[in-house]
């Protein structure tokens, strides 16, 4: 996988356009299909001038029925194509679960086997648009809770890129959950096609004195907050587990022996969390001898996302929050 | 064969009529699939088969008929009521009897069982234990036969009841837009469950539906193998010709409860005998003017094949519990 070093910047939505563009043009069995994602463009403006290049039989543009777009995506991944859908905003899985939890993740297993489900769920989550309790969710802690699924959540536009041809290159059913706010952030983004391993943890960012664990949009956050506590003399260690399921933890669990201090951030709902499983592994290991505070998790309030700018800002870990955590932890005041 | 009205007529003539020969051979696999329901259900009432068990005793001149139509090209999506399809389809009565007791040389590994029983090398992309699970699917399947641009099509059985989902609408819809060549087959075995058809719907016709999204629907006698033929071929050669999607409804009746608990408060003994009194084979056997003598022998001769199916899956080893995380993910 070459470097992200000495590369064009580009953003996020252009490095996931790019990878679609770029598996579309290697394998003519890869064709996007969703809503509004032809002429439109995209709600995201993800697809913008891809109809234009490949057609409305390679981009197919859909009634809205999401429980027919993931089923469209099951049944055509099932007998020879490589679909990638798009569910507009995360919050609208809901209507296509049964396809996506009972369908797509199970079909493989159940027939022994004998079948393979090679598709592409892509979908904006997150909050931070205004948008209030039905277009703000992120839900991604429940299809990590779905064997036959595999989760993954970039958090840069050089790992939308080469995650995304990953995801499209796997031979499983992939959700891959784009965060609406990190959609304009830019970044070096190498121009030939690479992929990123799915399961593979990156560390954003090396310190001894806390391991900061976090998904998405929160991995950014982390990284101001970094920034922040290093004029303290704090240095975090930022690990991003990129594919949320199925997790290789041995990075996380060995950046906990190194620092000693865990303090995991996403935007989901605390409650029974991905928090709670990072958590549970990091107690669960080895590293459980090396702890010498409480591990720690930051996130999304019990509540619907609200419709105000201010309450909505209140609902999710800021930059803010992870710096005074994270300054807690390190000064041992637990 | 009634015609819906409102429905878009056919652009396709009424197909062939089937010859002695396949309608015996049709008439055997009828009596393959009742035999081997009928010992389904005795081994589950040992112990041997387990879960649950949906039989489709009294249905299966529609899963016959059907299967009759398509070719081996052809990609099949059924429902929990299933056993019929995947036994005309022309699966192995041994790897299904297998798969129903658990066993690693079953179908699907023992994975699945009778609900979920495929056959994918055969095109069979299995039963689904969620009413109106396949046919988002079926979507899928007829959009890639479409971009791979074959002369294949799709058939997906489903129940009267998974007319009232969701996904029927949206599937039926997404299907009819694109003409893809998706056969949508209705078994109307006049319950969901307990719910009874006339009480889950206005329209008196499930087929009645296809004209709200410009497709083609048609009514036929589910208990004649040959109307459902003949509707099926047409609803394949339409599919081929471009000409797009078909609902099928086929009038049924299965004489089993819904599953094993079902204690059929819902319905009598007169209605069930007078379903009885239209039985598929019985009527078949009577039309090719077989004698009881003759019907008894073929009938004897399914059994055997049944108890073959039996030995195997009983001398067949379990899967081992040190593969049990294999098929999750490629």
């Amino acid at each position: 996988m070459p470097s992200a070093n000495g590369t064009r910047e580009i953003t996020y939505v252009e490095a996931v356009r790019e990878a679609l563009t770029q598996a579309m043009q290697a394998d003519e069995r890869v064709f996007l299909i969703g809503e509004d994602i032809g002429v439109y463009g995209g709600a995201f403006g993800v697809s913008a001038g891809m109809h234009a290049q490949f057609g409305d039989q390679r981009v197919i543009d859909t009634p809205i029925s999401e429980a027919a777009i993931v089923g469209a995506c099951v049944g055509s991944a099932l007998t020879g194509m490589r679909p990638v859908g798009e569910i507009q905003f995360m919050d609208f899985i809901t209507l296509g679960m049964e396809q996506l939890v009972l369908q797509a993740a199970k079909v493989r297993f159940m027939f022994g086997g004998k079948a393979s489900v090679p598709m592409v769920l892509r979908t904006p989550g997150g909050s931070g648009t205004g948008a209030a309790a039905q277009h703000s969710e992120s839900l991604e802690t429940w299809f990590t809770h779905v064997p036959g699924l595999k989760v993954v959540m970039p958090s840069s536009p050089y790992d939308a890129k080469g995650l995304l041809l990953a995801a499209i290159a796997d031979e499983n059913p992939v959700i891959f959950v784009e965060h609406k706010l990190l959609y304009k952030i830019s970044g070096p983004v190498p121009e030939e096609p690479y992929t990123i391993p799915l399961g593979q943890p990156n560390i954003v960012r090396s310190g001894q004195h806390l391991t900061v664990v976090a998904t998405s949009i929160m991995v950014q956050r982390a990284k101001q907050a970094a920034e922040e506590l290093a004029k303290e003399g704090i240095e975090l260690e930022i690990v991003d587990p990129r594919t949320l399921n199925p997790l290789d933890d041995t990075l996380m669990i060995q950046s906990v022996m190194k620092t000693g201090k865990a303090l995991i951030v996403h935007e989901s709902v605390k409650t029974s969390g991905y928090g709670a499983e990072l958590a549970a592994r990091i107690v669960e290991s080895e590293a459980f001898d090396y702890l010498d505070a409480p591990v720690r998790r930051l996130a999304g309030l019990d509540i619907p996302i609200p419709y105000n700018r201010n309450l909505e800002y209140h609902a999710v870990p800021q930059v803010e929050n992870i710096v005074a955590e994270a300054r807690k932890l390190v000064r041992g005041e637990y | 064969m009634a015609k819906t009205k409102n429905s878009k007529t056919s652009p396709v003539a009424a197909a062939s009529t089937l010859s002695d020969a396949q309608l015996h051979e049709m008439l055997y696999t009828m009596m393959v699939i009742r035999r081997f329901e009928e010992k389904a259900l005795e081994l589950y009432s040992l112990g041997k088969v387990h879960g649950t068990m949906h039989l489709s005793i009294g249905q299966e001149a529609t899963a016959v008929g059907a299967s009759a139509a398509l070719t081996q090209q052809d990609y099949l999506l059924n429902t929990h009521r299933g056993h019929g399809h995947c036994l005309a389809w022309g699966s192995q009565a041994d790897l299904m009897m297998a798969e129903f007791m658990g066993k690693e040389t079953g179908y699907c590994r023992g994975r699945g069982g009778s609900m979920h029983i495929a056959n994918v090398d055969a095109n069979n992309l299995g039963a689904n234990g969620i009413v109106a699970g396949g046919l988002p699917i079926s979507v899928g399947v007829g959009l890639s036969i479409k971009s791979r641009n074959t002369e294949q099509v799709v058939m997906v059985v489903f129940g009267d009841g998974a007319s009232n989902e969701g996904a029927f609408h949206e599937s039926l819809n997404m299907a009819s837009i694109w003409n893809l060549p998706v056969i949508f087959l209705c078994e109307n075995n006049q319950y969901a469950m307990s719910m009874p058809v006339e009480k889950s719907m206005r329209v008196e016709r499930i087929s009645e539906r296809a004209a709200a999204y410009g497709m083609y629907g048609v009514t036929v006698d589910g208990n004649d193998p040959q109307a459902v033929f003949a509707a099926v071929l047409r609803a394949r050669q339409q599919a081929v010709a471009g000409h797009g999607p078909t609902l099928i409804e086929c009038n049924t009746y299965r004489y089993m409860g819904h599953s094993k608990s079902d204690r059929q408060a819902y319905r009598t003994r007169e209605e069930v005998k007078a379903w009885m009194d239209k039985d598929p084979i019985e009527r078949l056997a009577g039309n090719l003017g077989l004698k009881e003598s003759a019907k008894e022998a073929l009938f004897k001769k399914a059994e055997a094949e049944i108890a073959e199916a039996v030995s195997f899956a009983e001398a067949s080893p379990e899967p081992d519990p040190a593969d049990i995380m294999e098929g999750v993910y490629a």
